[in-house]
Formats: C-alpha cells, sequence, structure tokens
C-alpha cells in the first residue's frame, strides 16, 4: 500500500490541464463507464454521481493550479426502497473518491446500527470509535441509519453514537466520508428529529424503483452472469412474473428479481433431475424454460410474497 | 534533561505529519499500533499503561492520530509513546517505539556509583526528585 501523502502542496501552480487525461488519470472515466454498464436504470442517480464526480475533479485541478478551494463536504444520503441498488452505488462512489484523492485508502467500511451502539453505559463511545477508525482513509456506509435514532426512548444509547459521529463527520471532513443510506420516508423524519445530520450532509440522493422493463433487464444480466438465458417463452413469463410481483408484499426490487432468479435455477434443475433417462446438452443446461418460471408460487395467489426474503 | 528512548529520539520531537507517516508505515507493514503512557519513564520500566487497545485493523494512520489526540489531552504531563508490534512469525515482537509526548518538565536520572566487593563498582540510575529541579 503506497502512502498518499497527508496535505499536498504545490509550489508551481499549472496554468493548463488536459481535462481527459485527468479524468482519466483519476481513472473516473472508467468508473463512470462501469456504472453506466453494469447499473440498469437509476437516471437521477448517475446523473447526481456523475455531477459529483466532475465537481471533485475541478475542484482538484483549481487547488493544483492554486485558485482558492475549499475542502468539499462529501457526506452523502441515500434514500431509497429496498433494492434499488445504495449499496453498490456507494462501493463505486468510494473507488471514484479514491481516484480523485479525495480518500486516501478507499476501503469501504458498512455497518448497522447493531455495529454502533453498544448494549450499556459506556460501551457506545469506544463500539463507534472503533468502527470510526477502521473507516478513516475510506468510506463509512451507515445502512439503515435511521435505526440509530429512537424517537420512543430518550435514554438510547443511539444519540450518543450520533454525538460522536457528526463530531467526527464535521472536524475530520477530510479523513473519511460518511454515507448514510435508508428507505426514504424514514430517513426523512430522521433527519428532522437530527437536523445536525441534515446540514452536514451535502449530497442527498434519491433512488428511484425501477420499471418492470428495466427489473427484466437486470433479470437476464444476472442470469448471464451464472451463464443462462430465458427462452422465448420463459422471458414471456417473466415478465408476467414482474408485473405480478410487484403489486404484492415485500417487493423489493432487484433483490426480489434475484431471489427469483436464484429460485427459478432451483425449479429448472429440479425439472432436469427429474427425468434421469434423458441425454442433455448444453442448451438444456443453459436454457431458462417457461414452465420454470410458471411454477412460481407468485402465480398461485400471494403465498410467495409471505415466504420471500423481503 | 531530554529522555532519549527508543528509535528517533536525538532528534528534535516529531511532529504530527512525522508522526502519521510512521504510523501509517507500521499500519502498511501489518503492524498493530499501540499507545502507551507513563508517569515513571525509567528504562528500566518496560511495561508503560496502554490507552485502548492494540490498533491492527485500520487502514489508515488518521485513526491512530485520534486516538493520540485523546491520549494527549488526558495525559498531557506524561511521556506516551507509540509502539509497533510485528505479530508475524519468527518476529513476535516490537518492531518500532518512539516517543510521541513528554510532560513540561522531563523527568530526570543521575547515575549512582557504589563501591562494592574490594574495588567493584556498581551502578544505579536514579530518579531525581523533582523538587531538587524547582525553578
Amino acid at each position: 500500500m503506497l502512502d498518499v501523502p497527508h496535505a499536498t502542496t504545490t509550489e508551481h501552480n499549472e496554468t493548463h490541464f488536459d481535462l481527459r487525461k485527468e479524468a482519466e488519470a483519476a481513472g473516473i472515466t472508467d468508473t463512470l463507464q462501469q456504472l453506466e454498464q453494469e447499473l440498469v436504470g437509476l437516471k437521477p442517480v448517475k446523473s447526481r454521481v456523475r455531477q459529483i464526480a466532475s465537481l471533485l475533479l475541478i475542484e482538484r485541478i483549481r487547488q493544483r493550479a492554486g485558485l482558492a478551494s475549499a475542502p468539499p463536504t462529501l457526506h452523502m444520503s441515500f434514500t431509497g426502497n429496498p433494492g434499488t441498488g445504495k449499496t453498490t452505488v456507494a462501493l463505486r462512489m468510494a473507488k471514484i473518491l479514491h481516484g480523485l484523492g479525495f480518500v486516501r485508502r478507499g476501503q469501504v467500511i458498512s455497518v448497522t446500527r447493531d455495529d454502533l451502539v453498544g448494549q450499556y453505559i459506556g460501551h457506545t463511545a469506544p463500539k463507534t470509535k472503533e468502527i470510526l477508525k477502521k473507516a478513516m482513509g475510506g468510506v463509512l456506509f451507515i445502512d439503515e441509519a435511521y435505526y440509530l435514532h429512537r424517537p420512543d426512548n430518550e435514554r438510547d444509547y443511539g444519540q450518543e453514537s450520533i454525538e460522536i459521529l457528526l463530531q467526527v463527520m464535521e472536524n475530520q471532513r477530510e479523513d473519511l466520508v460518511v454515507i448514510l443510506a435508508g428507505y426514504g420516508e424514514r430517513m426523512t423524519s430522521f433527519f428532522a428529529s437530527n437536523p445536525g445530520f441534515r446540514s452536514r450532509i451535502a449530497h442527498h440522493i434519491e433512488f428511484p424503483d425501477y420499471a418492470e422493463a428495466e427489473l427484466l433487464v437486470i433479470a437476464e444480466l444476472m442470469l448471464k452472469e451464472r451463464g443462462y438465458r430465458f427462452s422465448a417463452a420463459a422471458r414471456e413469463a417473466f415478465e408476467k412474473y414482474i408485473a405480478l410481483r410487484r403489486t404484492q408484499p415485500f417487493f423489493s426490487n432487484a433483490r426480489s428479481i434475484r431471489n427469483a432468479v436464484d429460485r427459478i435455477r432451483l425449479r429448472q434443475a429440479d425439472r432436469l433431475v427429474s427425468d434421469l433417462d434423458r441425454m442433455l446438452d448444453v442448451a438444456d443446461l443453459e436454457t431458462i424454460d417457461a414452465m420454470d418460471v410458471l411454477t412460481s408460487r407468485v402465480f398461485s395467489g400471494s403465498a410467495d410474497a409471505r415466504s420471500a426474503v423481503p | 534533561m531530554k529522555l532519549t528512548q527508543g528509535c528517533f529520539s536525538y532528534l528534535p520531537d516529531l511532529t504530527d505529519d512525522q508522526i502519521y507517516s510512521q504510523v501509517q508505515y507500521c499500519l502498511a507493514n501489518g503492524w498493530a499500533v499501540n499507545i502507551e503512557f507513563t508517569e515513571d519513564p525509567h528504562p528500566r520500566n518496560t511495561y508503560w499503561e496502554m490507552w485502548g487497545l492494540p490498533m491492527f485493523d485500520l487502514q489508515d494512520a488518521a485513526g491512530v492520530m485520534m486516538e493520540l489526540a485523546e491520549c494527549r489531552r488526558v495525559y498531557r504531563d506524561r511521556y506516551i509513546r507509540i509502539s509497533g508490534f510485528d505479530s508475524s512469525h519468527g518476529w513476535e515482537s516490537v518492531r518500532i517505539s518512539f516517543l510521541v509526548n513528554r510532560p513540561p518538565r522531563e523527568a530526570e536520572f543521575e547515575l549512582v556509583r557504589q563501591e562494592i566487593g574490594g574495588r567493584a563498582i556498581r551502578y544505579t540510575t536514579v530518579r531525581r526528585q523533582a523538587a531538587h529541579a524547582s525553578t
């Protein structure tokens, strides 16, 4: 691991910059392209990430040109329904920030309330600090951040954790970037009761739900990754599956699709094994049939929704 | 009297940036970084008290610097040192140790000579009481 100096000072101010070269050197063109290709949909998120990346790039060039530049506040909050890609984007964000030198190491520490808040008096502060120390030089990703605050319990230890977080977010802005993530409404009420958080976070990014067509593309991508493909009939069946599944409870966008794909693989394997006397070819192994999709419990009432992992 | 113990002690005191770099070097090598403090910096007092737990799973030295700032705030009147412990097989020992804080008035030591058994001489390092060095 190479050491990046704490603070870089340039004595000679450059006057001309090749933007393309700068962007490529920082690796953002690659990361942004990857973001574009691998993440389906999420238009507002992508444009926001691109804006932030551009700002950081310009900020860095301004620094080198000797223009006034305040270190930007980079803390972010990602809000959106389950399975809309918040964690994935956080990982990409860390890469962009690291490429541009706004975080020194680029690791992502992903935590929830359990990792930050202790169980008895005096347990919380060391626990939170431990996590913060680990996240120094990288990105601290707090999933379901609203659990930190329990409005019904005034003596909840979460508040202590919040105070430490706020202090570090303010005083060590150049050492780490905090990303809060959670479901839209609950994050709004979380910010309402903790105005300190809201004002210290520069970028609020909302993750929209996926459209049906996007979910289908996601499913096909997932199958491709696993070395499968839909037959034409299966594809049609899966379109119906998505339309049905969306109306049922516990639908969590791409995550539900991933679970569905995994179950479809199970059923396909089951179908193949049930007929032992048959000779298989490669096409059999990689093709998902309409039957594999249609036997899902989603089509026979909402039984599937109850047992589905949210 | 400037106490000289551990690495870099004949140099001017390290600045925070220099400490940061040293700690980052330790972390990059996978050593556990410890912050220790004491009131009694006698050269034979090997075991200083520890500030918190050893830090072995950090990526960046900023975390250690945060703890150090806290330790200095509480024990500004004591000696504080940072050590790096290498747990890899065959080493299993402290690889680096240096002072990062001195009290406003440093401890003073003197060498006491004692004649024993015939003309043999025994030397002892004795701490001079602070009262003697009063202003």
